[in-house]
């Protein structure tokens, strides 16, 4: 056998049983949800088996003129979806990005020992974290009865069930997605370069805009893609911190499934969410790619 | 105008170890580098140069004493504020720009006219070498070029003042050789000070107007690098400058006895000298002696013969046991020759060639 066809072989090995499992477990479902999204809902639940490209019209002005009509919610939700994902995005990398340049100049042993509190969360169950603070928010919460009886308000403050409760608990849910690859570009930078630009003149602010911020925006880049796309699906968080006053796309989605039983339109939602994901994605990978080609071509 | 352009005064700096022990990098050193000169601040590792220059730079802040450049007071002034650019060791090239953008980055910084910038960055590229390398990245470029192409980022402001930290050390032999000659050249030029730190002695001796020898957060001696080479103060800066032959002794008028037994000739002088000193004779000075000829000697038993090329070092030992090495000239092949056979060699020496160096003098 020739070194090649060995070295197919191994691949095929090595990568066989992923394959597999992706194609059944990932494909094959995401194939099941594109055919749903392109058919009628069912009378009482389930599909009919017909061509209805409507479920896509009733978010995007196209319903369906005998039973359903357009309406604007759905992308207006879509829209506060990505307003609250990107809002988290930047909540997480303002707590990251300082963060990230303590922990790199600490010594070997206070770095571990803060990525490891920075796993922590990991080994407790999500839903339990987050009714933590419900308990902190709440109008009889802590925070609530800790500014009462100092007397700083009168009346309990509307802290739970807002859009800035939601942007907290995800801001809190997703810090160590967020910490991880921001963390990993700033241990990396050469602080010689942050020398050499203080040696030309530049002050510690054209430093950091000049030379700090473009040599760890890789890190910033993948943490923001890491972030915003489950941020942008999330049902839990809102559905225990929003409660029934804010909806995020996910919670639409859920619902279209489960209370609502139009399979089809919630299908078509989540294709929505999907395809402007993966041209976000596309985008980041082209962009960075070129950025790699040219480094490729550099060395 | 004053004749210095940086003049440190009573400078110290003391860093405190892990163990929480304290280590003086700098002792109340006072140092005045002239305008237009080349300086060079040599010693072993540890000895404080790189903290020296870093205070000059402005990165390490002073635990006493002041720094004047060009007479203004610079002891609390930022780097950035400091008329005074770096070449550093391993260059510190900005990897996300170009080669003209990395140039350019302290005219863009002043806020210098794009145009003027362009030109300016042409003309230092071509003051290195480097004409029409704008475009090329960082990484593109060999190690060399990597260091020129800093040099031209540093010199690019006309800085009063060029500080090189070890900038040739990642460079090999032959293009590190070509560089020095090259250093000098632009720095002759340019017509500005430049501060060079090394730990290469031969390095030092070649570039340098003066030689400031470190050691222990002090400067040794300061001097050209004929004085320090042929002169050295103390046996520190002898054994660090070049190879060396040291006898230490007592005087007695025209000769050094050592406590073995040896006897040191060397010409009387009028320095007034310990009684206690010690002789130094550089390898070079020792030659081949031939019968009948008027100098004093030392016979010595060959351990080796090396050939570098130019020269035979021989490595001896004395009766006494001391060791000794000599370097002769490879066109005295046929003596070499023959003490090949015999490993006996009679090494002779001009006394007056022979330095003195008195007891605990600046050491």
């Amino acid at each position: 056998m020739s070194i090649a066809s060995r070295r197919r072989l191994q691949l095929g090995l090595l990568l066989g049983p992923v394959s597999a499992f992706l194609a059944v477990f990932f494909l094959g479902p995401l194939a099941i949800m594109v055919v749903t999204s392109f058919l009628a809902p069912g009378l009482y639940g389930g599909v009919e088996w017909t061509f209805y490209p409507h479920n896509f019209g009733r978010i995007l002005g196209f319903a369906d003129p005998m039973f359903e009509e357009f309406d604007p919610i759905y992308i207006a939700i879509f829209l506060r979806s990505v307003e609250i994902a990107a809002l988290t995005v930047l909540a997480t990398l303002l707590v990251c990005y300082p963060a990230a340049f303590c922990i790199a100049r600490l010594s070997e042993r206070w770095k571990n020992f803060c990525l490891f509190l920075i796993t922590l969360p990991f080994f407790t169950s999500l839903i339990v974290r987050l009714f933590v603070w419900v308990l902190i928010l709440r109008q009889t919460g802590l925070v609530n009865e800790v500014l009462l009886s100092t007397g700083l308000i009168e009346r309990p403050l509307d802290l739970i069930y807002t859009q800035g409760a939601i942007i907290l608990g995800m801001t809190y849910v997703f810090i160590p997605f967020m910490f991880m690859p921001v963390y990993a570009s700033v241990e990396k930078l050469d602080w010689t370069l942050v020398r050499a630009s203080l040696d030309l003149g530049a002050g510690p602010v054209r430093t950091f805009l000049r030379i700090i911020l473009p040599l760890t925006a890789p890190g910033i880049a993948g943490g923001a893609v890491i972030v915003f796309i489950p941020a942008l699906g999330n049902f839990v968080v809102p559905a225990v911190l929003g409660g029934a006053k804010v909806m995020m796309f996910g919670n639409l989605i859920e619902q279209q499934f489960l209370a609502a039983r139009n399979w089809p339109f919630g299908a078509a939602l989540a294709m929505m969410v999907m395809s402007v994901m993966l041209i976000m994605m596309v985008a980041q990978v082209v962009l960075s790619g070129r950025r790699n080609a040219a480094a490729a071509l550099a060395r | 105008m004053q004749n210095s352009i940086v003049r440190l005064v009573e400078a110290s700096k003391a860093f405190t170890t892990p163990e929480g022990g304290s280590v003086t990098a700098l002792d109340r050193i006072d140092l005045d580098v002239r305008r237009n000169e080349f300086l060079t601040l040599l010693g072993p590792s540890g000895c404080g140069k790189t903290t020296l220059l870093q205070a000059i730079s402005g990165f390490v802040e002073l635990d006493d004493g002041s720094i004047l450049i060009d007479g203004e007071d610079m002891t609390d002034r930022p780097p950035y504020r400091r008329p005074v650019n770096t070449v550093f060791q391993n260059y510190a090239l900005f990897p996300h720009m170009t080669v003209g953008e990395n140039v350019a980055y302290s005219l863009e910084v002043a806020g210098v006219a794009k145009q003027e910038r362009r030109e300016k960055v042409a003309n230092a590229l071509k003051m290195v070498g480097l004409e029409g390398m704008e475009a090329r990245r960082p990484r593109q470029l060999s190690g060399g070029q990597q260091q020129r192409v800093a040099l031209a980022r540093a010199i690019i402001a006309r800085p009063k003042l060029l500080l090189l930290d070890e900038p040739l050390s990642a460079l090999d032999k032959n293009l590190r050789q070509a560089m020095q000659i090259e250093l000098k050249t632009l720095q002759n030029e340019l017509g500005i000070s430049f501060i060079f730190v090394t730990h290469d002695q031969q390095e030092a001796l070649t570039m340098s107007d003066r030689v400031a020898v470190l050691s222990g957060g002090r400067i040794q001696q300061l001097d050209t690098p004929r004085a320090i080479y042929d002169h050295p103060v103390n046996t520190f800066v002898a054994t660090f400058i070049g190879a060396s032959n040291l006898f230490e002794g007592t005087l007695d008028g025209d000769r050094l006895m050592t406590a073995d037994g040896m006897s040191i000739r060397h010409q009387p002088c009028d320095r007034k000298i310990s009684t206690k000193a010690t002789a130094l004779i550089r390898p070079e000075q020792f030659f081949l002696a031939e019968d009948n000829a008027p100098f004093p000697t030392i016979d010595v038993d060959l351990d080796q013969i090396v050939f570098v090329g130019s020269t035979f070092e021989l490595f001896g030992r004395t009766a006494e046991g001391r060791k000794v090495v000599a370097e002769v000239p490879a066109n005295r092949r046929s003596l070499v020759g023959a003490i090949e056979q015999s490993r006996k060699a009679r090494l002779a020496y001009d006394p007056s060639a022979v330095h003195l160096i008195g007891e605990r003098r600046g050491a």
